[in-house]
């Protein structure tokens, strides 16, 4: 699971969906795969990233801190089509590709602190289903 | 059938339309994930299109992904796939690399109203009860952004009762609750068939199928041509599995669609299909 997916997904416990943030990882083993970097992807995702669980996620698997807030970003310059920006933005958003779609969690799980339940994970894939007596 | 009248009958009920769903659907899905993927690589067109329509840097999910043949038609938009087969997810996931996990359409593992779109293809004609269909709609509209100026939209696809041009022949006057056979190849497991050729066509294997289909006990016989249009090269006869499936009429995805708390603003049929975008009412 990419750091950018977990962004994304909270326990399958429907009384659990309101607590935020409601899960986190334990024992994660994680791995790095390189992939193209586009910066205008990541320019117009990070409107949609919930900043304060990318910053807990992070420091839950022991990265550096994040910055306080999230980044804010000048429009990209006529004639820059793919989104490359000043330096100082193209270092960040190389730090943000590499930390949400080059990282993952390949095995370990993700637990709810509301009712407890264990998310286990392993080659790469998480597994929501509940038990039933969690339905 | 009410729901909270009688909690005890209908969580038995519920209870049991999962255990039929387990056996009929799910445990099939497992069986044939690799000789299924090898059929589901060409995206259908209006789901294509409705993937394009999204502007760069939309998020959106896939529920019901299976191999994840929609995970990565348009590259400038996000997207996390879920499957209840832990076999399709895993396709998804290793060989065509994807976001993908397992999870349940009914139990979401997302933060509701976070997503700008849903899709969910020929997945909610396999819930076994209309209760259930019904469920599965609000729980992918539930995951939907609800600003009223611009809603999340959900694409749902469900397979049409009204086929009779098709080579299965339904019409509206057919059981809606079915069994379809899918005759696995053997042999043939990972390669990506060939274009349907005229011969290919007539290669089709054609199955009787006596269906119990429905956990409710509605009888159903129905004669069905399997997928995919293979060549049947070996002697020995190939294992079939039956999936179940409610066949939806004409009207029943819309009004399915409104119980769940939602709106249709376009709808259709295509190609043995009905399909909605639905946003959160
Ligand atoms: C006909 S396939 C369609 C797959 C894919 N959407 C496509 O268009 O190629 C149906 C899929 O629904 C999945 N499925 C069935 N019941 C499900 C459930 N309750 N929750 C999630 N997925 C389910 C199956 O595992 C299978 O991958
Ligand atoms: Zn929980």
């Amino acid at each position: 699971m990419k750091l950018l997916t977990a962004n994304f997904i909270t326990c399958s416990v429907k009384s659990c969906q309101s607590v935020t943030p409601a899960l986190s990882f334990r024992d994660a083993e994680l791995a790095r795969e390189e992939i193209d970097f586009s910066p205008l992807f990541l320019r117009n995702i990070l409107p949609r990233i919930d900043w304060p669980l990318l910053q807990r996620t992070a420091k839950e698997l022991g990265f550096p801190a994040l910055p306080e807030t999230k980044p804010e970003l000048s429009p990209i310059a006529e004639g820059d089509e793919e989104g490359v920006g000043s330096e100082e933005e193209q270092k960040l958003l190389k730090e943000l590709h590499s930390l949400l779609l080059e990282t993952s969690v390949q095995s370990g799980k993700l637990v709810c602190a509301n009712c407890g339940h264990e998310y286990p994970i392993s080659q790469g894939i998480a597994n929501f289903l509940l038990p039933n007596h969690l339905v | 059938m009410s729901t909270d009248s009688n909690p005890i009958t209908t969580e038995a009920e519920e209870k049991k339309e999962e255990v039929y769903e387990a056996e009929h659907v799910h445990k099939v899905y497992d069986i044939i994930a690799p000789h299924f993927s090898a059929t589901r690589y060409k995206p259908w067109p209006i789901v294509e299109r409705f993937l394009r329509e999204m502007p760069a840097g939309s998020v959106g999910l896939d529920v019901g992904c299976g191999n994840g043949k929609y995970l990565g038609v348009n590259p400038s938009l996000f997207m996390i796939g879920t499957d209840r087969s832990r076999g399709l997810a895993s396709i998804a996931n290793h060989e065509f690399k994807h976001e993908a996990h397992v999870a349940d359409a009914l139990d979401l593992p997302h933060p509701p109203g976070r997503f700008d779109f849903a899709i969910s293809i020929a997945v909610i004609h396999h819930f076994s009860s209309p209760e259930r269909r019904v469920q599965a709609v609000r729980s992918i509209l539930a995951t939907l952004r609800t600003d009223k100026e611009n809603p999340g939209r959900a694409l749902i696809y469900v397979w049409a009762l009204e086929q009779k041009n098709s080579r299965r022949g339904w019409d509206e006057n057919s059981p809606q609750d079915v069994f379809v056979p899918w005759v696995l190849q053997k042999g043939n497991k990972s390669k990506q068939p060939k274009e349907k050729s005229q011969k290919q066509a007539k290669n089709l294997v054609e199955t009787e199928v006596k269906a119990t289909a429905s956990p409710s006990g509605d009888s159903a016989q129905t004669r069905a041509a399997c997928e995919p249009e293979e060549e049947k090269k070996e002697a020995e006869p190939n294992p079939v599995y039956n999936r179940y499936y409610h066949l939806y009429k004409q009207g029943e995805l819309g009004a399915d669609a409104v119980e769940a708390g939602g709106k249709v603003i376009e709808a259709g049929y295509e190609k043995d299909n009905h399909w909605a975008i639905i946003i959160p009412a």
